[in-house]
């Protein structure tokens, strides 16, 4: 067993709008162990970018981290001072987002934004900085780095914006890396390029990530963990093997049915039926429950997050005592979908 | 053959002009659309694939003369519509419909569902006036709208919903086709999923023609039944899906295929990474357009370019592709002068992208 670098314990963050409190983490519980990749997949709407940002630190007014604990490496990060957030962020733990355009600063060139991170965080002057910028370009597999590194972010495709992007994030070899859907706005070949490059520089630095992605294929190619998120809260988490192979919560379930594939032949998709809750609209129970095809009496109530048998942790009245609804329920019909 | 045949674009080219120096004349083109040629049958779903830029949408919008197309032919049922007036093409627009990627931008915020299909049904006389109310509800209860729904504003739907305002919308006006074009991207999967079985069962119901423009492989392989595959404005391999899917011939459908991450973790593909980027279609490279980043490119890929021709042997129906080496690539005899399966490797050799950038560096310097 590896230690743990990150360790959440029920993570509360709300929004409060026109005197509403709309929780939009709500309750989220979870390890990332050391050099390893944690997954958070969910659909638009479901908390995991603000659970990440949480992390960070980086919730603004009228958001508020109203509970919990983030312990990063002993640290207790929901209340370090201001001043000890900002060496953390960047120096130990570091962000990729979706969109490389609008988080590159379009009026500097990519030295002079690599350069910035090493000032800060190490103290390098301009001679060294650009140094290291250079090799970090390299390392990201940006060809003629030493030409490159005087381009404005205009001047690069998409892939390479995000190629340096990661090149920021990594510049000072964190510990954790969050990237948030780093390749939503790729293409899909640029997508595969930019995926393995994370993992043979997670390999080379030995840092953790956290990958946060709305895609199951992303999911399957990258994670060792995977956390299904759903309304804010984590509804199933399982390695990633046990979860493709063995999905419990009526929503993975439904999400790998829905999925259209590429690798096989499939007669029929099976949707789920509705679409997600409106935030101020959310079911006191189990959050799931109004979309759910097995959905009982007791589902009014909202069911814990427990660990099953086979290793998967889940959170559906379905597999415990309590149950009230068909006996012996099939979740999963694997012959249906394979 | 020729009878069973509901849409025919030949030889299709859509250049946009680049203005610009003195008096703002037009100083180059983007080359969008480059001479293709591809047929849809009656009742049959039709994909255009392929990455941004590589001119799927731009195909789609002049088949519907949203842009004027700068030349080649489309033929719609029989009659050639590239030489229609504006009215009979207004006419032509009721038998062929699109539906557009976002719906939060492609409906008027400030109409009803029930003002939006009203007007749609308007402008193009469908249905008498005092009959209208009763095809709404029935066009609404058919997408899977409730009808007390009906005097809602756009706002008032989720993303999946608007979406199928948009297809209500489409099939007001009893089209023979409908384009598609990124219909289903913006959406959730749960909600995708409810989409994409709507849009099957409206074409068994109503026997429609669906040209389907996408980048999501997953999707184009459970709806489709023939895929085009474009890349920088060219067609590469066109064919059945099944061919395309199980037998890639194109070095550029093999690395897109190859490309996409498989939901299953204990099923990893070999990858074949690509070095470059797509290089710009103001200027696309001479010969076969995908030689700066194809592993398998030689000298003659640089200046010759390939047909589209059918080139399998193994899979029967029709499967064409426009690459040199198709079959010798296939059989093992030509090999790859990069490794393509090392991204570190791909990402160094940049190719033809790297030699034009330097370029321009050098200029910029000067």
């Amino acid at each position: 067993m590896s230690e743990n670098i990150l360790d959440i314990n029920d993570l509360r963050t709300s929004f409060f709008v026109e005197g509403n409190e709309i929780k939009a983490v709500d309750g989220v519980t979870l390890q990332v162990p050391e050099g390893k990749t944690l997954g958070i997949v969910g659909e638009s709407g479901s908390g995991k970018s603000i659970s990440a940002l949480s992390i960070l630190q980086l919730i603004d007014d009228p958001g508020k981290i109203v509970g919990g604990s983030i312990d990063f490496n002993g640290e207790e990060l929901t209340d370090v001072k201001p001043s000890r957030m900002r060496n953390i962020r960047g120096n130990e733990i570091s962000m990729i987002f979706q969109e490389p355009m609008t988080s590159l600063n379009p009026v500097y060139t990519i030295g002079q934004q690599l350069r910035e991170s090493y000032k800060i965080h190490e103290g390098l002057g301009k001679k060294e900085g650009t140094k290291r910028a250079i090799e970090m370009l390299e390392m990201v597999g940006i060809p003629s780095p030493d030409k490159r590194i005087d381009q404005y972010p205009y001047e690069l495709s998409g892939g390479m914006r995000q190629r340096v992007m990661i090149a920021m994030a990594l510049a000072c070899k964190p510990e954790l890396l969050i990237a948030d859907e780093p390749t939503t706005a790729l293409d899909v070949t640029i997508q595969s390029q930019i995926l393995e490059l994370i993992k043979e520089l997670q390999e080379e630095i030995g840092m953790s990530v956290i990958m946060i992605t709305h895609d199951l294929g992303v999911i399957a190619e990258t994670c060792d963990y995977v956390a299904v998120m759903y309304c804010g809260q984590i509804v199933e988490y399982a390695d990633v093997e046990t979860l493709f192979d063995n999905p419990k919560h009526p929503y993975t379930v439904g999400l790998l049915n829905s999925l259209p594939r590429h690798d096989m032949d499939q007669d029929e998709l099976i949707p789920i039926k509705g679409s997600v809750p409106a935030p101020d609209e959310m079911p006191a129970g189990c959050r799931f429950a109004p979309r759910c095809p097995h959905a009982s009496n007791i589902c009014s109530q909202m069911p814990a997050l427990e660990t099953q048998e086979d290793g998967n942790d889940v959170r559906c009245w379905i597999y415990t005592d309590q149950w009230d609804g068909e006996k012996g329920v099939k979740v999963y019909d694997r012959e249906s979908t394979s | 053959m020729t009878e069973n045949q509901l849409l025919k674009v030949a030889n299709l080219k859509q250049y946009f002009p680049i203005k610009g120096g003195f008096l703002g004349r037009t100083v180059n083109h983007v080359k969008a659309v480059d001479d293709v040629s591809f047929t849809i049958n009656k009742g049959e779903t039709v994909s255009v694939v392929g990455e941004s830029g590589c001119g799927k949408s731009t195909t789609g919008r002049a088949i519907l003369r949203l842009d004027e197309p700068t030349e080649g032919k489309i033929e719609f049922d029989g009659q050639d519509i590239v030489s229609m007036n504006k009215n009979e093409m207004r006419k032509m627009r009721s038998e062929m419909q699109i539906i557009f990627q976002d719906p939060y931008a492609s409906l008027n915020p400030r109409k009803t569902v029930r003002q939006t299909l009203n007007e749609a049904m308007e402008i193009q006389d469908v249905v008498p006036k005092n009959e209208r109310n009763d095809r709404i509800i029935e066009l609404m209860e058919t997408v899977g709208l409730q009808r007390h729904q009906i005097d809602r504003f756009p706002h008032e739907f989720s993303g999946g919903q608007r979406q199928r305002i948009g297809i209500a919308r489409a099939l007001s006006v009893n089209p023979k086709l409908i384009i598609c074009d990124e219909a289903v991207s913006a959406l959730d999967v749960s909600i995708q999923a409810q989409v994409l079985n709507l849009l099957k069962k409206l074409q068994r119901e109503y026997d429609l023609t669906y040209m389907f423009i996408a980048h999501d492989l997953g999707v184009v392989r459970h709806i489709s039944d023939r895929i085009v595959v474009m890349y920088l404005g060219k067609v590469v391999e066109s064919g059945d899906t099944k061919a395309i899917f199980e037998n890639p011939q194109h070095p550029y459908t093999k690395a897109l295929l190859s490309a996409i991450p498989v939901p299953d973790p204990k099923n990893k593909s070999e990858r074949i990474f690509l070095r470059g980027d797509v290089p710009s279609p103001i200027d696309p490279p001479q010969g076969c357009r995908f030689h700066t980043r194809c592993p398998y490119a030689t000298d003659k890929c640089k200046t010759e370019e390939p047909l589209l021709e059918e080139k399998d042997s193994v899979m029967t129906g029709s499967h064409d592709v426009a690459c040199h080496y198709a079959k010798d690539i296939q059989s093992g005899r030509h090999k790859p002068t990069y490794e393509m399966t090392d991204v570190r490797k791909a990402l160094d050799e940049e190719g033809g992208d790297n030699e034009s950038t330097g370029k321009e560096l050098e200029d910029a310097k000067n």
